[in-house]
């Protein structure tokens, strides 16, 4: 995973709630068996008429935004499916950062495993920065992960709050399954001292429920 | 001193393999379920870096979201690229020793239906599976939820999941379900007044009498859509509901097995005086049917009301999605939702689509035909629900009133496959979602229990079925 560390962009505006994944990358990409080539499909329904042509009254298909790396948006964004492929179109797209009130929890989980950074801002942050994206593009942010800032050279300028651990494995780009196998012993032991039958035999332990 | 805990708590805290400070959980995982959408890069994630699957014993896989529904075209896929995902899913779990519920096998079906039918989904489980319904098995008191494809690498290779642990919230059901309404009308009403973000963060418990009362099936709905509120999983606990629908299933434990299994499950429930982060009730006497009007599951009314409007709003931003929604569903503020007129039933999915779901719906639909302008689409959630509902003579009774009978699998939930909506088509769904495009591009979805998309895919409109003449 590659490591975010500060990162200065296009901010482009989402002006909607409850962005679901449906909206990020719809169903009829999901058929590939392999992780890239979804960048063209984000937003596929709002970005492209039918007919494949793009829609002109879509933000990232504006001059200004085409090459924006920060999505701001409204609350609940990435609701819905589980569907990692929404992570992967917006990273493969060239979005490093979205600034959002909050987030659906496992939109949360699957950015966090492929280096996109999640603001949760205060509503009125977040209002003030789609009004400046909007009135004034090309408008640049600076997020700083180290040190947990956004600013945009101009007046705006605020810390974020993000889990320590989060913040410690986006800025070292770790992979969490190398993390978990170091535990091997633990997971043995687990497995060792909480009975378990085959499932041909019908499960059996499952739990010490004390 | 014994500290009373919840049922969540209870099945955490006996699945924890490493908990250390400031970081996640390490937690155990007993099921994992996959399906061929969102594994494809899961394995070969592991091929890459020389990675095997830990527990193949404890992963069980099956063709859900691709397939088609005609029984021709289910064993001889068009779409090549659908082809390919299914052909690299038998791949991977011949690869990795997994068994596949495959095609034909009589226990192919959506995930979650298959889960509980084989008894594979037990009380105090941990369950997860690369798709956000996952909190459906939570109704036997299991832990499921849904994870993200690198998730599912995860778990192939270590058989745990690196997780925060979510917040309790319990939600307790007073009085009983009217007649005429189901557990699908009693979930849309929670989303509704829990916003489809209230639930985040949390696992839910759904308590109380009225919950008691329940089918499994019907509180596998509930917890299905516990998603929708944004909630990370649902769970019920095990009670003698529970136990008997569990009795005698494929993989449930056999004999001396089970008794002991029963011993385990019973002290799973919540503990008296135990702390939830969040307790709301909710009285079920006065519920009605419950129809939504707009994009997202949390935008409903009762069937007897009307369309709601920007000036219903509590906010801009409210207002403008209320708006947005309006346009989309091609919507009137104050359209009597009964006067909404549909092109489309679909009666089937994860929420909907087993043995009593089809039950209900055949029972409104028995002796009627449906309207001339409306195609209904009835797809059984498993070959299983297929096999027992052609045993009870339902098919004919779908086909007889002018419905089509199709295969199993996930279908026009979310049109992976060749059932999809036209632009502007109107559909009344059993599904769990009405998002932008969920069921095709312009489509729009109105999200409904069995019993109303029946009697609207005779009514040709919606009608409250708390009125219905039944027919012999
Ligand atoms: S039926 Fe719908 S919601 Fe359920 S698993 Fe299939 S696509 Fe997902």
């Amino acid at each position: 995973m590659e490591p975010f560390r500060s990162h200065r962009g296009i901010v482009a505006p989402l002006h909607r709630e409850n962005i679901d994944t449906d909206q990020i990358i719809p169903k009829q990409h999901l058929k590939r068996i392999e992780r890239t080539g979804f960048g063209t499909y984000l937003f596929s329904d709002w970005r492209y008429h039918p007919d494949g042509s793009p829609r002109h009254d879509f933000v990232l298909n504006q001059e200004h935004y085409r090459s924006a790396t920060i999505l701001v948006a409204g609350k609940n964004f990435g609701c819905g499916s589980s569907r990692e492929h929404a992570a992967w179109a917006l990273s493969e797209f060239g979005i490093r950062a979205i600034i959002a009130p909050s987030y659906a929890d496992i939109f949360r989980i699957n950015a966090g495993n492929n280096g996109l950074l999640l603001i949760e801002a205060a509503g009125t942050t977040v209002q003030r920065i789609a009004a400046q994206a909007q009135a004034r593009p090309p408008y640049e942010l600076t997020i700083d992960l180290e040190n947990q800032t956004i600013a945009d050279g101009d007046g705006l300028s605020e810390r974020f709050e993000i889990e320590p651990f989060r913040r410690h494995r986006l800025l070292h780009g770790l992979d969490e399954i190398g993390m978990t196998l170091t535990h091997e012993a633990e997971i043995a032991r687990f497995e060792a001292a909480v009975l378990r039958c085959t499932p041909s035999q019908g499960y059996s332990n499952l739990g010490t429920a004390t | 001193m014994y500290k009373p805990k919840t049922l969540f708590e209870k099945v955490w805290d006996s699945h924890v393999v490493l908990e250390r400070e400031g970081e996640p959980t390490l937690l155990y995982i007993d099921l994992h379920l996959v399906h061929e959408v969102t594994s494809p890069q899961a394995f070969e994630g592991l091929r890459l870096a020389n990675r095997t699957v830990r527990r193949p014993d404890l992963t069980f896989a099956t063709i859900d979201h691709n397939i088609p529904t005609t029984s021709d075209e289910r064993f001889h896929i068009k779409d090549q690229i659908a082809a390919q995902q299914i052909a690299t899913l038998r791949r991977n779990c011949a690869g990795a020793g997994i068994p596949l519920f495959d095609v034909g096998s009589g226990r192919q079906g959506i995930v979650h239906v298959i889960g509980p039918e084989l008894g594979l989904t037990q009380p105090g489980m941990t369950v997860v599976c690369g798709d956000s319904h996952t909190s459906t098995h939570g109704a036997f008191g299991a832990l499921a939820f849904g994870v993200g494809t690198s998730e599912v690498e995860h778990v192939l290779a270590t058989q745990c999941v690196s997780q925060k642990k979510p917040r309790s919230m319990r939600i307790g059901i007073s009085g009983a379900l009217p007649d005429g309404t189901s557990s699908k009308d009693l979930i849309l009403e929670i989303i509704r007044r829990l916003g489809t973000d209230g639930g985040t963060g949390h696992v839910i418990e759904y308590a109380g009498e009225a919950i008691r009362g329940l089918t499994m099936e019907e509180r596998m709905t509930m917890c299905n859509m516990s998603i929708e509120c944004g909630a990370r999983a649902g769970m019920v606990a095990p009670d003698e509901t529970t136990f008997a629908y569990l009795d005698g299933r494929p993989y449930a434990p056999p004999g001396e097995a089970w008794d002991k299994a029963i011993a385990r499950w019973q002290p799973l429930a919540t503990d008296e005086g135990a702390h939830f982060d969040k307790d709301i009730t909710i009285d079920a006497s006065h519920l009605a049917p419950i129809v939504t009007w707009g994009t997202n599951p949390g935008m409903s009314a009762p069937i007897t009301a009307t369309v709601p409007g920007p000036d219903n709003a509590q906010d801009e931003s409210e207002r403008n999605a209320i708006l947005a929604a309006l346009d989309y569903m091609g919507l009137q503020p104050g359209t009597r939702i009964e006067d909404i007129a549909l092109d489309r039933v679909f009666i089937g999915s994860c929420t909907n689509g087993r043995l009593e779901d089809l039950r209900s719906a055949a029972k409104v639909l028995r002796g009627y035909k449906v309207h001339n302008r409306v195609t209904v689409l009835v797809v059984p959630g498993s070959e299983a629900v297929k096999q027992a509902a052609e045993r009870e003579g339902l098919d004919s009774i779908f086909t007889e009133a002018g419905a089509q009978w199709r295969e199993p699998g996930c279908s026009m939930c979310l049109g992976m496959n060749p059932d999809i909506l036209a632009p502007k088509q109107r559909c009344a769904s059993t599904s769990n979602r009405n998002f932008e495009g969920r069921q095709g591009r312009g489509a729009r979805t109105h999200l409904v229990s069995p019993a109303v998309a029946a009697a609207a895919a005779v009514a040709g409109h919606f009608v409250d079925v708390r009125g219905w003449e039944y027919r012999k």
